[in-house]
């Protein structure tokens, strides 16, 4: 804990909205330490985004606001930060790759430009400084013929170079955490796999932390350290990624895991999926989240919300019941 | 490009002829130019005939058309109004660049057309940039402050301003910057004209002379303008590239004025560019209140003397600038939006 880049300590985050008040976040609490690599897991809407975003203050405010919480990052809190001193951190400390690459990059300025304004921003670049770096960063991202392609538009690239070239982007200032928010969803499925492989193979080099957002648990078992599984804009289970495959300790985790396909499974095994949806984040939370859609609920559930209490070494679970034996812990 | 603009402008020429037609042929019902051209005496029948004869309205309207398009001087006309063709026409026809002569005035229509297109060019021009300039900075004001109670009152305002008919913000301006002021004893605007007689045409009557028109001409456009750039940069400012260029740690200038500007510049670009070509025409209604000697009282004026080949000229001059404008729009949004390209 005494080395964590990064704690975050009750961040609550809602939406006002006409409808109502969006619980989105509702007190979550982690670290990450430097140079590890931590996936957030979880259904879409579930508070995996909002929160990353929270912690960079990308939230749109109005109608979004950041109701409580720290988020200490090298000794300072960056929730009390300015937008003028968030600026500093954003892309040169901290950088984020987002889910849609076909979206995020911006259809009028050239990837040089887009390429080379934060190093220009953060570093002090010249230009042609910049640009060369910008050049090296395409290559390092396999992107061919960098040079001449540095002056085209992000029309003339696939998704899959899309993203690399989004990866080049935020890494270019060289950020001590990178967080990538579903960076493979959009794309298919060997895309994905060459994505997950860059950014490995990048993190070694770097030696730069990573949160990795994803509802995939497929993606995230080759590279993460430590999982985070969040529902309901909480967190109910967080492990170390082999614990958490082998021995699950969250009724969500195993639904997750079920619905996992498996190439050892045998063929007529059919897929589960988890019946019901997430709750309405509209209504304050009352009793666990999960409760509607769980095997194992009790009593207590409906009426009281489980903390997050350890249950193993590194192994922490909210939940009254334990999943491996059925009974109330 | 080039090759594009050069096809561009030829597909405008048909486009430009059938326009043509269509307005002569709404042009026979604009009146009888000869009812008015004995002034306050009605004009004898006599008179009539021969003058119909001279002028060519006793020809056909296919005729009178081709005569306008290539000119009559191949063909014998009656000169005289005696009934018989005499001697070879003088007119060359729109083609060769003769828009024919005001049958009020006897001048040309292209010095006419030429002696005005100046002022309200001036007038124009000034209204569009205050126009321009202030919308920009409101719109992107409100967009960037959505539902702020600045936003939530320059709405209301900006919808008044919308709702309220050209001549009632005219009246309006001249009572309160003109009546009222000088009753009050401030410095007060003049409402007619372009200068003071008296003083003569320089640089500084012109200004003060032009600022209520100006004004006038911009409110409504402004309101219109400024809420669509607001709706514009709202949409703009929630896309993900936007997003993108936050998470680099840009400061927000940055983000604002390039990364959002120059994609809400594209449909932006666009409706100045389908107003723009209206400018040559002048404003009807405001140059007749502020009695501003431009393109639109030049209309009103021949309008109503039915005086056909000054309004045909006025017409197809802004019709041609439509074209041209048409064109002049897609290269800007081909430079725009690297995705446009036309090869």
């Amino acid at each position: 804990m005494t080395s964590a880049l990064l704690q975050v300590t009750d961040l609550q985050t809602r939406f006002h909205t006409p409808e109502g008040i969006v619980h989105a976040v509702n007190g979550i609490s982690f670290h990450i330490n430097e140079g590890e690599t931590v996936a957030i897991v979880g259904e879409s809407g579930c508070g995996k985004s909002v929160s990353m975003m929270s912690l960079l203050k990308l939230i749109p405010t109005p109608p979004g606001e950041i109701s409580s919480g720290t988020a200490i990052y090298r000794g300072t809190d960056l929730l009390q930060k300015s937008e003028r001193e968030m600026e500093d951190i954003r892309g040169k400390d901290i950088a984020m790759i987002f889910q849609d690459p076909m979206t995020s990059l911006n259809p009028v300025l050239t990837l040089g430009r887009q390429l080379t304004e934060s190093m220009r921003e953060h570093l002090g670049f010249t230009k042609e400084q910049a640009e060369e770096r910008a050049v090296q960063m395409l290559e390092q991202v396999g992107i061919p013929d960098a040079r001449r392609r540095i002056n085209e538009y992000p029309h003339q690239f696939s998704g899959g170079m899309r993203q690399r070239v989004m990866i080049a982007m935020a890494l270019s200032c060289a950020p001590s955490l990178l967080i990538a928010d579903e960076p493979t969803t959009a794309l298919d499925v060997t895309i994905q796999a060459q994505i997950v492989e860059l950014v490995a193979r990048i993190r070694e080099s770097l030696h730069m932390a990573i949160i990795w957002i994803t509802h995939d648990l497929g993606v995230v078992a080759g590279m993460a350290d430590r999982v985070i599984v969040m529902y309901a804009g909480f967190i109910v289970e967080e492990a170390d990624v082999n614990d958490l495959y082998d021995s699950p300790g969250h009724p969500y985790t195993l639904a997750l895991l079920a619905a996992l396909p498996r190439i050892d499974r045998r063929r007529d095994h059919h897929l589960k999926s988890i019946a019901g949806s997430p709750p309405n984040l509209l209504v304050a939370p009352h009793g666990c989240p999960f409760a509607p859609r769980c095997e194992f609920v009790i009593e207590k559930c409906r009426q009281e919300n489980p903390p997050l209490i350890q249950i193993e070494k590194n192994h922490s679970s909210a939940c009254w019941v334990d999943v491996k034996t059925g009974a109330p812990r | 490009m080039v090759r594009y603009i050069v096809k561009r402008l030829f597909q405008g020429l048909p486009l430009l002829l059938v326009i043509s037609i269509t307005l002569f042929l709404l042009m026979m019902n604009i009146g009888d130019p000869i009812a008015t051209m004995g002034g306050r005496t009605i004009t004898r029948q006599s008179d009539r005939e021969r003058l119909t004869r001279q002028l060519g309205l006793d020809k056909p309207i296919s005729v009178q058309y081709l005569y306008w398009l290539i000119g009559n001087d191949w063909t014998k006309v009656d000169s005289d109004g005696d009934g018989i063709p005499d001697n070879y026409g003088t007119r060359h026809g729109i083609l060769r660049g003769d828009f024919g002569t005001s049958l009020v005035t006897r001048k040309p229509v292209t010095e006419l057309i030429g002696e005005r297109i100046p002022n309200t060019l001036l007038l124009m021009v000034a209204s569009e940039v205050v126009t321009v300039f202030f919308a920009l900075l409101f719109g992107i004001y409100s967009a960037l402050r959505q539902y702020s109670v600045m936003d939530n009152i320059m709405t209301a305002l900006l919808f008044i301003a919308y709702s309220m008919p050209i001549f009632f913000v005219s009246l309006m301006s001249m009572y309160i910057f003109a009546v009222l002021f000088k009753k009050w004893g401030l410095p007060y605007l003049p409402t007619v004209g372009m200068f003071d007689p008296q003083v003569g045409k320089t640089p500084w009557q012109i200004f003060i002379h032009m600022i209520l028109p100006v004004f006038s001409l911009s409110v409504t456009y402004f309101a219109a303008y400024s809420r669509y750039i607001r709706s514009t940069m709202l949409e703009v400012l929630s896309q993900d590239y936007v997003r993108t260029a936050r998470s680099k740690g840009l400061p927000r200038r940055q983000v604002v004025y390039i990364h959002a500007l120059k994609n809400a510049a594209l449909p932006i670009v666009t409706v100045i560019g389908l107003d723009l070509p209206f400018l040559l025409g002048g404003a009807v209604v405001t140059e007749r209140i502020f009695a501003w000697p431009g393109m639109g009282r030049l209309f009103l004026d021949h309008v109503s003397r039915s005086d056909l080949p000054v309004v045909m000229g006025i017409l197809m001059l802004v019709a041609t600038a439509v074209v041209v404008f048409q064109i002049i729009t897609d290269i800007i949004y081909a430079w725009l939006d690297p995705r446009i390209r036309f090869d």
